[in-house]
């Protein structure tokens, strides 16, 4: 009671708050804003440090208009919207003490382009804006494949360089009132970038403004050429395969093709600087993943198509297990390699049952790699022989595909869920479920067909060996 | 083993009966045991490294496995290989002996369609020690046929672990031999089955069988030579019967037009002299046949009249054809004798000719200390039972001798056939072992009873003399031995057999068997079991340390735990990834056959050397300078070309050991490149005093590139130990694209051609005019 007593408290007097901003905004521009909103301040951080971008935008939303507004918009540029891989949003209420998040709702908006194609992107509230009320948001986006190595070849002894366009100020159907961009870059060696005053450099950091009271589509494009190290790592294809048995096993197996996405590599590639040098050479080339893994993993495999790879350390603790692996040779930009990790889980970990007597199975959705970019990934649940109307809940959206799998003396063969997406990130590895009926007597259909058949192998050569049935007596 | 070594006292009909059936079961869980012995120490090699094909030729068989199961078995015979032999292709499907990859692509097929999903990997991995117990069976067979189930049993659980043939059959070791040894035996038991039978039931099968064995492996021609070899035998002893022809003609008839169909063989099966002994001896036993018909209707004065003017018009006759045969062979220029079965007549034939032949090392004479490791007691188990197959000398156990002596031959001129002589050598010991068992056992069973006799004799006559010899037990027990008799006699024959030769066996147990003092069996005994030990032990140990490599991933153990070389599939995994599909990659033909199979990359010569131009090619460019190397590269469109050099780990069987090779295979094709050159006083080195055509070669350079900056300046060399010659060099036609973490596989690109200058067109024009006719190029010697 108390606790809701204060955090009512607290509410009153935000919106107090609100409402004492709004009448001074509406007291001093009144006329510019023609959006029914528009946005007191905005703060946008962008992070470069690896090759998946994130941005976290900070809005403070007013609503002008007369009437109540449920939706908020967001504009993207086309070219970004090809790379966003993710976009969510949370509506921040309460103060620093007692801040709380709310996750909200974010849809490609059905509305008309903007100008020059700007895509929109629209955040459902929590409770409609009332008119002169205000809400702050946070929205945090994921951008892949956004950082343009140039110079586009390097050698083994240069560092790789790589490009970042975007605009200064934030593009956004609505006015903004105040606004500023912070760029962080993963060292202090920033070659050049676009100067669109106030602008400044600090360290790992560049920000941009901040800027006041810029009309809604305003643009005004940047360029950062800045060096990046960090590991390029790209999954262009990630095949899982999740196999239930409900003998008490949950056997994983995942089908990689990796490469290195950055500058590609040019000229030779000389073992002995490799070794010697490894600060300056081939210093975007990365050598080793991480996989992170559930605990309690066992029978842990890491191999490829020509055998098993050797090099690689798995510690398992109690909360997690991490896999070190090492593919079999360094990749510099450009490079390929295809592997197979393969693992078993203890069923009781991720298989449950649910109130209606369904079973479900909960699991990660993404790729266990630390910090990779998946282009496509296509998760293949093999629910065991026998299990019926499968279903999936799963808080993104993906492409479900039916098929049917055989293994093991099957006969009607296994249900397979197929679940595709593209462009996954770090962010997409949540829990999703699947649902299926399924009876325990299937599970003794094997064993049983065993047996009979060896029984009928026996009863025939008995019968063999007490019939005679040569023609001569 | 067991089986005689359990019998026991007389018994009642009806218990003996029982007891027959019980030997029985026992025999068969001891087959089952014996299968699983000889799978399960095959298993080694997956344990201790992992399971993934071995070494060259697995590869290779592996790789047309995957087609074959991809494809089809039509697309299998019809297969064009365009990615190795570059630019001439391979014809696959009519140059390999197929029964290997046709055996697991059906096991395969067969699993497939149970739905059990085992890779077409795991498949072949698991092909050979599966085949092993197979082969374990045959042994078991066949050596019943010889001398009886104790005898069999034996000689099945040796040859489930005879380290020869453990060499060739570890799991992964997908090769030929893995199914052939279990053809051949197999086939050899399908003979004596029939020659002990006559029947054509067996006769027929033996033909199938002898299909299969020329599906499988070259090694055919052992089978279709030893056989004749055998007939003649028994002809010319006077052992002819018409169970001898029934066994031999179907098999010539049936089995050459059968092998006949299978494309690697074709019309040889027919053409070349390797078979010509079989149809010699057909001919000859249909002589005999008639010899024995006409003697059997004409009287023996006409008969005597009749020999004669057969025998002058006969001799006419064939001299007649053998100078026909002689010219025809003449004819060609191998005599009609393939290079590898001329070694085998001549040992010293392919190292005077054939430098390609030479330089493989399992096709060198072996030398005494691997007969020790390869057949270990065994080798002396041997003569005993040859001794064990005179007494008495029947048809079957004078095949096995003469498949000894042969195979004993052969094993002397090249080490590959160990493998041959293995079941010859398990069959004869098993003989050897299981029949001084049965002496022991005898004797010490002869003690039992007559020890019981006296303690009764004891109670009711009171008479002394315990200590009395077991000798003297024999002559007063005379008696004794009628009821006991029997025993061997029934466990060794057949049942059918048993009826007809029982008079002669009561003439022969009438002669009194041997008996010795119980003391000595028991020592005896003792001694036997130790000698099987050491040999279990041998075996395992040669199992799991000596031959379970897979070659293609080494390992060491050091102070700080065991080191793991992977650098082969580093490089193969990196050129399959990172280069162009149709790259084509140039390497010592060693490495031919794992390039294909694990990099998926075009080769310019493979382990199959078929062509030996193309790969004195290879061996040129790789002695010659840069320059020209590249010349020679680029005129066969190579790409990359792939060294391995273990100078920096200690990895001996490197491409600067196999150089010398290079360059006799080289040198025997294209003359300017000659031996001497790359020698100093007769000596091949490497170092400060090697020659300059050496230090200039592109292998040298290939392999030592930078390889100075590794240790600070020295350039050590840990496999020839010694300081290299030629330190601080620069490539300027090759550019190093990769090297693998141990520096024993290194891949370098040819450079691209340099760009015209203007002024210097003469200069250039002499270039493009020496580099496009190849062989013109290649002839003349720049250099000199």
């Amino acid at each position: 009671m108390e606790v809701f007593a204060s955090r009512s408290r607290l509410t009153l007097i935000f919106s107090l708050f609100v409402l004492l901003s709004l009448c001074f905004r509406s007291s001093t521009s009144l006329s510019s804003s023609t959006s029914e909103l528009q946005i007191l301040t905005a703060e946008r951080r962008i992070d470069l440090v690896s090759h998946i971008i994130r941005v976290v935008l900070t809005l403070k939303v007013q609503n002008d208009g007369a009437s109540p507004a449920s939706n908020v918009l967001l504009a993207f540029p086309p070219a970004q919207v090809k790379h966003l891989a993710l976009i969510q949003a949370a509506e921040l209420a309460g103060k620093k003490r007692k801040k709380s998040v709310h996750p909200l709702d974010v849809k490609p908006s059905n509305d008309a382009d903007g100008p020059n194609g700007a895509k929109l992107y629209s955040i459902s509230l929590r409770n409609p804006l009332s008119t002169g009320s205000s809400v702050s948001i946070e929205v945090s986006y994921v951008l892949t494949q956004s950082l343009e190595p140039f110079p586009v070849e390097i050698s083994q002894s240069e560092s790789q360089l790589v490009l970042y366009r975007d605009s200064a100020l934030i593009l956004s159907p609505y006015e903004i009132k105040q606004q500023t961009t912070v760029l962080r870059t993963p060292s202090t060696k920033v070659e050049s970038f676009t100067r669109v005053e106030p602008s400044t450099q600090t360290r790992t950091e560049l920000k941009y403004g901040p800027y006041e009271d810029k009309p809604s589509f305003s643009y005004v494009p940047v360029l950062v050429h800045f060096e990046n190290n960090n590991p390029f790592a790209v999954v262009e294809e990630l095949v899982r395969e999740i196999e239930i048995s409900h003998w008490g096993n949950l056997q994983i197996t995942e089908h990689y093709t990796v490469v290195h996405n950055g500058a590609k590599h040019k000229g030779g590639f000389s073992r002995v600087d490799y070794q010697s040098r490894p600060t300056f050479s081939g210093a975007s080339s990365f050598k080793h993943l991480l996989v992170k893994l559930p605990p309690r993993v066992h029978s842990v495999y890491y191999r490829d198509n020509i055998g098993n790879i050797s090099t690689s350390h798995l510690r398992t603790s109690y909360s997690k297990s991490e896999l070190e692996i090492e593919p079999r040779y360094p990749l510099l930009g450009g490079w390929k390699a295809t592997f197979i990790i393969g693992y078993g889980l203890p069923l009781e970990d991720v298989l449950f049952e649910s109130d209606d007597g369904k079973r479900y199975l909960n699991f990660t959705f993404g790729c266990p790699i630390a910090e990779t970019l998946v282009n496509k990934i296509t998760n293949k649940v093999v629910l065991p022989e026998g299990s019926k109307n499968p279903s999936v809940v799963i808080p993104f959206s993906v492409e479900r595909r039916a098929e049917t799998s055989y293994s093991y003396l099957d006969i009607v063969g296994r249900p397979v869920v197929v679940l595709e997406k593209e462009n996954v990130v770090p962010e997409h590895n949540s829990l999703f479920q699947v649902y299926y009926d399924f009876h325990p007597m299937f599970m003794l259909a094997e064993p049983l067909m065993l047996t009979s058949v060896f029984f009928f192998l026996f009863v025939a050569a008995l019968a063999y060996i007490h019939m005679d049935i040569s023609i001569k007596k | 083993m067991a089986v005689p070594v359990d019998s026991l006292t007389k018994q009642t009909p009806a218990s003996s009966t029982l007891r027959f059936a019980f030997g029985n079961v026992l025999a068969f869980f001891i087959l089952l045991l014996i299968g699983v012995l000889a799978f399960s120490i095959r298993l080694f090699s997956v344990i201790k490294y992992e399971s993934v094909i071995h070494e060259f030729d697995p590869y290779f068989n592996y790789r047309v496995t995957q087609f074959l199961t991809k494809n089809g078995i039509y697309d299998f015979w019809n297969w064009f290989d365009d990615r190795t032999w570059y630019p001439l292709g391979r014809v696959i499907g009519g140059t390999v002996y197929p029964g290997l990859t046709l055996t697991a692509g059906t096991i395969w097929k067969v699993l497939q369609s149970l739905n059990i999903p085992l890779s077409v990997e795991t498949v072949c991995v698991f092909t050979a020690p599966v085949f092993s117990a197979f082969a374990a069976w045959a042994t078991y067979l066949l050596t019943k046929e010889v001398k009886g189930t104790g005898a069999g049993l034996t000689a099945a659980v040796l040859l489930a672990m005879v380290p020869s043939y453990i060499s060739r059959s570890v799991a992964g070791s997908y090769d030929n031999e893995a199914v052939a040894i279990f053809a051949l035996i197999f086939t050899f038991y399908l003979y004596i089955k029939t020659l002990n039978t006559g029947s054509l039931f067996y006769a027929t099968l033996n033909s199938i069988s002898y299909f299969y064995m020329v599906c499988s492996w070259g090694g055919y021609t052992f089978i279709i030579n030893l056989i004749p070899m055998h007939v003649l035998l028994c002809i010319v002893t006077g052992r002819y019967s018409s169970r001898l022809y029934v066994a031999y003609a179907p098999l010539v008839v049936l089995g050459t037009l059968l092998a006949a169909l299978v494309p690697v063989v074709g019309f040889n099966a027919v053409m070349t002299s390797e078979h010509f002994a079989s149809f010699l001896v057909f001919i000859v036993i249909h002589v005999v046949a008639l010899a024995y018909y006409i003697k059997g209707m004409l009287s023996p004065k006409m008969f005597k009249v009749a020999a004669t003017l057969v025998v002058s018009v006969g001799l006419v006759v064939c001299c007649a054809v053998v100078a026909v045969l002689v010219a025809v062979v003449a004819s060609s220029p191998t005599k009609g004798w393939s290079g590898r079965s001329l070694s085998l007549l001549d040992p010293t034939y392919a190292s005077k000719y054939i430098p390609i032949i030479a330089s493989v090392s399992e096709h060198q004479p072996p030398t005494w200390p691997s007969y020790f490791m390869d057949l270990n007691v065994l080798a002396f188990l041997v003569p005993a039972g040859i001794i064990a197959c005179f007494t008495p000398l029947s048809d079957a156990s004078s095949f096995v001798i003469l498949y000894l002596v042969m195979s004993v031959y052969f094993s002397g001129v090249m080490v590959r056939l160990m493998l041959v002589l293995a079941p010859a050598a398990c069959i004869m010991s098993g003989i050897a072992l299981s029949e001084a068992f049965d002496v022991f056992t005898r004797s010490i069973k002869f003690y039992i009873t007559n020890l019981t006799e006296y303690l009764q004799i004891d109670a009711g006559d009171s008479l002394p003399g315990n200590n009395v010899s077991p000798q003297n037990d024999v002559l007063k027990n005379e008696k004794k031995e009628d009821a006991l008799k029997e025993r061997p006699s029934r466990k060794n024959k057949k049942k059918e057999k048993e009826i007809i030769e029982k008079p002669s066996v009561k003439s022969k147990t009438e002669k009194r068997p041997l008996v010795l003092p119980v003391e000595a069996s028991f020592f005896a005994l003792f001694l036997t079991v130790l000698l099987g030990g050491f040999y279990v032990v041998h075996s395992v140990w040669a199992a799991a340390e000596a031959y379970s490599a897979p070659s293609i991933v080494l390992t060491s153990h050091s102070h700080d735990g065991l080191h793991v070389f992977d650098d082969f599939r580093e490089a193969y995994a990196w050129l399959s990834h990172n280069t162009e599909v149709d790259d084509k990659v140039a390497s010592w033909w060693d490495y031919g056959y794992q390039t294909t199979a694990m990099a998926n990359r075009t080769v310019i010569v493979d382990n199959n050397t078929w062509n030996n131009t193309h790969i004195a090619t290879v061996g040129t460019a790789m002695s010659s300078p840069e320059k020209a190397a590249w010349d020679i590269f680029n005129s066969l469109d190579v790409k990359y070309v792939l060294v391995v050099f273990g100078g920096l780990v200690g990895y001996p069987s490197d491409d600067i050991n196999k150089f010398l090779w290079m360059v006799r295979i080289g040198g025997g094709v294209f003359p300017h490149i000659k031996e001497p050159d790359y020698l100093r006083d007769g000596q091949y080195r490497i170092d400060s005093q090697a020659t300059p055509t050496m230090l200039n070669s592109l292998m040298y350079k290939l392999s030592y590139f930078r390889f100075v900056e590794t240790d600070g300046g020295k350039g050590y060399d840990r496999v020839r130990r010694t300081e290299i010659g030629k330190k601080h060099f620069k490539l300027t036609h090759f550019e190093e694209v990769f090297t693998t973490h141990h520096w024993m596989v290194r891949i370098y690109k040819l450079k691209p051609q340099r760009n015209r200058i203007r002024g210097k067109t003469k200069k250039s024009k002499s270039k493009t005019s020496s580099t496009t006719p190849r062989s013109g190029a290649m002839k003349k010697n720049p250099w000199h």
